[in-house]
């Protein structure tokens, strides 16, 4: 059963389409940026006071060019997923099979399910459409690296890897990555909005400024590593199941396994800092910037460069 | 820091038994805090990470050879620093055994808390309900009693544990009410934690009681699980070699398919097992598909070829069918490397003869060099090195199956003697006489053997560790307290009602919505009961 070449094509032209929609979006959510005005000084202190309204407060103070901006951003952030989503469509109907069996395929689920996330929660508050410009630049960086460095063409898959553990383990390996994927980019944007509230002189503005509050953006982050850690969890779990039928062994410190191993502890530590007095606050966003650095890392250090089970994942 | 934190010296100290008490005491303390335990955690992160970057003993041998071959000054050093096997290191162990001291340290105190919680009423509200983030006042025209029951009753109907109190508080008229929800939060949590304690002895019981072996077996031929037949085998500490299951295993048929790329789609082993002597069952075990007999697991785990020689000596002695199973050196051509040795052919043991050589399953010759270019066997060639001599296989240090003796060769004890690359079918004449031909190949079986005794024990703590944190991380836990007020001058009534909220960043919508609901409730219930009285109490009224 060889590839369908020309839904192939399909799913490659789709790639490129939601690059340039991406960008689109990236400059829509600078222009936001741009043309914001800056927002009434918080008064609350960083993580304490009631939640919800820190965030909620900014589209009160938002001129409505900025405002439109931000929808046209959000508006081609969508358009752009469901072009990626077609992207996946079409490279599964291709080769027949579920379209993440390759690094390529793996990276680009993972930042469509980014994608998805921070749409889902920039749509449920407006105020996270200000984060935009930060969550869309790496999206376009991260596909243009995907699409120069990670293509591999349409291709059946190798044997260890047809089981239905695919859908089980890499579906949501890939949840679980697009997931914290959106959370380490809210603890950075968190750890750059503390730094500037901190040195931040009256009436003085800048981009970081119209960023949404640090608190909201500790919430972020904290909410979808909570719901990011589980789903890594049964990643694991399910990668160990699948281990112990492919490979005969459960668990063999794998170089791909130690590094999940890696971020999960990592993460269970983030969670672990966000309840403990004097990890709170910035200790613990950086424990979380770790964790996607550590998944990073994961991605590409031990697909690229070590050698281990894994490998066969294809470039 | 401990020490110098003491109490001056003025004071009569404690005896030294109970100061040790004391200071086991403290350092007990602080290896349970939270806090430690994030240092651990990331300890335990850090500790993996030099596993993945070095070659590990237990992931390959070979590399780790390789890694001293390079680095004969650097490799000594570490792998006194058990850097090689990280994974099996005391300085590992170290750290993941103070972790789950720490945890266990720190669970079980807040399971037996949690225990007594679960029996007891949800805890008195506090003195100043106001002072809480989430908190409010509720006015109504019910009586005190009237209105805390409307409280409690809808509290109840959202699940909550409720219990009412008469208040002590100063300036309190009525009763107060304390309720609680989300105990499944603490339940989740402890079993989370636990789960990882049973995990981790669930690994730990795999490594003592499991082994593992693997073999190589050609079609046609099978082998009996003991130590003694397998290429190489792991066992842990307690494992007794005279107990292992009485399974023999014969390789009937192994098939692979290709795709039109040349990508392996699927590789299965027709297999027959049973106990020693008996007849035995056919099954067929594949890629992803391992035989599982009560604890004991076979899995293929590759495959390959064994090239056959026949070999005729001057005097016309002949030996054929000689075969042996070649490794792959390249999985997408299943180019292979190997060796065949023969000790017994010759007189002595000087004229001993040998040969290296690669198998191409579909060869092609370029410049006179063999290279392979298809997995499947549809044009099979060796490139063959014949030497004659002494082999040292006697000499006491044992040599790999798949080479010569390279020291032997540097010696001069084994002499190159010819080279060609053979067809099938093909031979090649040595300057003394002999005959080597290339007769055909068989194809075998990379088959593994293995036996975790804590596998299904490891699978059920890894469920009931996700379920608990599910549950940790799902479920909500929420106190709520209400109080009667000092009465109001009208003869209403005011109620201070509060909550806590634990594992959600979504505390005073909740709260608002929880106090407009009341709100709506108590006031309703004033209507009804306004009604009431006014359809009893109207007529004295008016008048
Ligand atoms: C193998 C090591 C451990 C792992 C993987 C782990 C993981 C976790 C996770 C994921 C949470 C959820 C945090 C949340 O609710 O947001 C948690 C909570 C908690 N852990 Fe651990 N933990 C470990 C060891 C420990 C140790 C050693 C202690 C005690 C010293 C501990 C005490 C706690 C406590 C008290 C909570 C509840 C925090 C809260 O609800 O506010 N854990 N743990």
């Amino acid at each position: 059963m060889s590839p369908d070449q020309s839904l192939a094509d399909l799913s490659d032209t789709f790639f490129t389409v939601s690059v340039a929609l991406y960008s689109v979006a990236l400059v829509a959510f600078c222009a936001q940026l741009a043309f914001g005005r800056r927002p009434v000084r918080e008064r609350e202190l960083v993580g304490a006071g009631p939640a919800g309204s820190a965030t909620d407060s900014h589209p009160d103070v938002e001129p409505p060019a900025a405002n439109r901006w931000g929808a046209i951003g959000i508006g081609l952030t969508i358009l752009g997923a469901l072009t990626h989503a077609a992207v996946m469509i079409t490279r599964g109907m291709a080769v027949d099979r579920l379209p993440w069996g390759n690094m390529y395929e793996f990276g680009t689920a993972v930042v469509l399910v980014a994608v998805v996330a921070y749409a889902v929660l920039a749509v449920r508050a407006p105020a996270l459409r200000h984060m935009g410009a930060f969550v869309l630049g790496p999206v376009v960086l991260a596909m243009v690296g995907i699409g120069l460095f990670l293509y591999a063409p349409a291709a059946p898959l190798v044997a260890a890897l047809r089981s239905y553990w695919l859908a089980i383990h890499v579906t949501s390996a890939i949840l679980g990555f697009g997931i914290f994927f959106v959370s380490g980019i809210a603890s950075l944007l968190y750890l750059l909005r503390v730094r500037h509230d901190a040195r931040a002189v009256e009436g003085e503005t800048s981009i970081l400024s119209r960023l949404p509050s640090a608190a909201g953006l500790d919430r972020v982050a904290h909410r979808t590593a909570i719901f990011g850690f589980p789903i890594w969890t049964f990643a694991v779990i399910a990668g160990a199941i699948w281990a112990e039928s492919a490979w005969g062994r459960f668990w063999g410190w794998d170089p791909k396994e130690t590094w999940s191993f890696v971020a999960w502890v990592v993460y269970a530590a983030y969670l672990h800092a966000r309840t403990t007095a004097g990890w709170r606050g910035r200790p613990a966003a950086w424990v979380n910037v770790v964790g996607l650095a550590v998944m990073v890392f994961n991605l590409l250090f031990v697909n690229l460069v070590s050698t281990g089970l894994h490998s066969y994942g294809g470039v | 820091m401990t020490v110098l934190d003491r109490p001056a010296v003025s004071a009569p100290g404690p005896s030294a038994p109970r100061r040790g008490a004391g200071l086991l005491l403290q350092w007990w303390r602080r290896l349970t805090a939270m806090r430690t335990a994030i240092i651990l955690l990331f300890l335990l992160a850090l500790a993996a990470v030099p596993g993945s970057l070095l070659p590990q003993r237990s992931l390959s041998q070979n590399n780790v050879t390789q890694y001293f071959a390079d680095n004969p000054t650097l490799a000594p050093i570490l792998d006194r620093l058990y850097l090689f096997d990280v994974f099996s290191s005391p300085w590992f162990a170290a750290v993941y055994l103070l972790l789950f001291v720490s945890l266990i340290g720190c669970v079980l105190p807040r399971a037996l808390e949690h225990a007594r919680a679960l029996r007891a009423a949800p805890p008195r509200a506090p003195r100043h309900l106001l002072r809480l983030p989430d908190s409010g006042e509720l006015r109504s025209t019910l009586p005190p009693a009237e209105a805390l029951d409307v409280v409690e009753e809808e509290l109840r109907v959202r699940r909550f544990r409720v219990v009412r109190r008469s208040a002590d508080t100063a300036g309190a008229s009525g009763g107060e009410v304390s309720a609680e929800k989300g105990y499944l939060k603490e339940t989740g949590n402890l079993l989370f934690h636990l789960s990882l304690v049973a995990l981790l002895l669930g690994l730990a019981g795999g490594k003592l009681w499991g082994y593992e072996g693997s073999i190589l077996v050609t079609e046609g031929q099978g082998f009996c699980n003991s130590f003694q037949q397998y290429d190489t085998y792991s066992a842990g500490p307690l494992v007794d070699s005279g107990d292992l299951s009485p399974v023999c295993v014969d390789l009937e048929d192994f098939r692979a398919e290709y795709e039109e790329d040349l990508t392996a789609s699927s590789f299965t082993a027709d297999i027959r097992y049973g106990g020693p002597g008996e007849e035995g069952r056919a099954t067929t075990i594949g890629v992803n598909d391992p035989l599982r007999i009560d604890g004991d697991r076979i899995y293929v785990t590759g495959h390959g070829f064994s090239p056959t020689f026949a070999v005729t000596l001057p005097d016309g002695r002949e030996y054929t069918d000689l075969s042996v199973p070649f490794l792959p050196s390249d999985q997408t051509t299943l180019a292979s490397q190997g060796a065949l040795k023969l000790p017994d052919v010759g007189t002595g043991s000087d004229d001993q003869l040998a040969l290296e050589g690669f198998f191409a399953p579909t060869g092609v010759v370029q410049g006179g060099i063999l290279t392979s270019i298809d997995p499947r066997p549809l044009d099979p060639q060796v490139a063959i090195v014949l030497y004659e001599g002494y082999l040292g296989l006697d000499s006491g240090i044992p040599q790999s199956v798949y080479s010569l003796d390279a020291t032997q060769i540097d010696r001069g004890s084994l002499e190159r003697v010819g080279a060609a690359n053979l067809e099938v079918g093909e031979s090649v004449e040595l300057p003394d006489g002999t005959s080597v031909a290339f007769t055909g190949f068989r194809e075998f079986a990379a088959l593994q053997f293995s036996h975790d005794p804590g596998q299904l024990w490891v699978l059920g703590s890894a469920v009931s560790l996700l379920v608990g944190l599910l549950g940790m991380l799902l479920v909500r836990r929420e106190r709520v307290f209400a109080r009667v007020g000092a009465p109001s001058g009208d003869g209403g009534t005011v109620l201070t009602v509060a909550s806590l909220m634990r594992g959600s960043g979504e505390s005073a919508p909740r709260f608002a919505a929880l106090s407009d609901e009341l709100g709506t409730v108590l006031a309703a219930r004033a209507d009804s009961a306004r009604s009431r009285t006014s359809a009893s109490e109207v007529p004295p009224r008016e008048s």
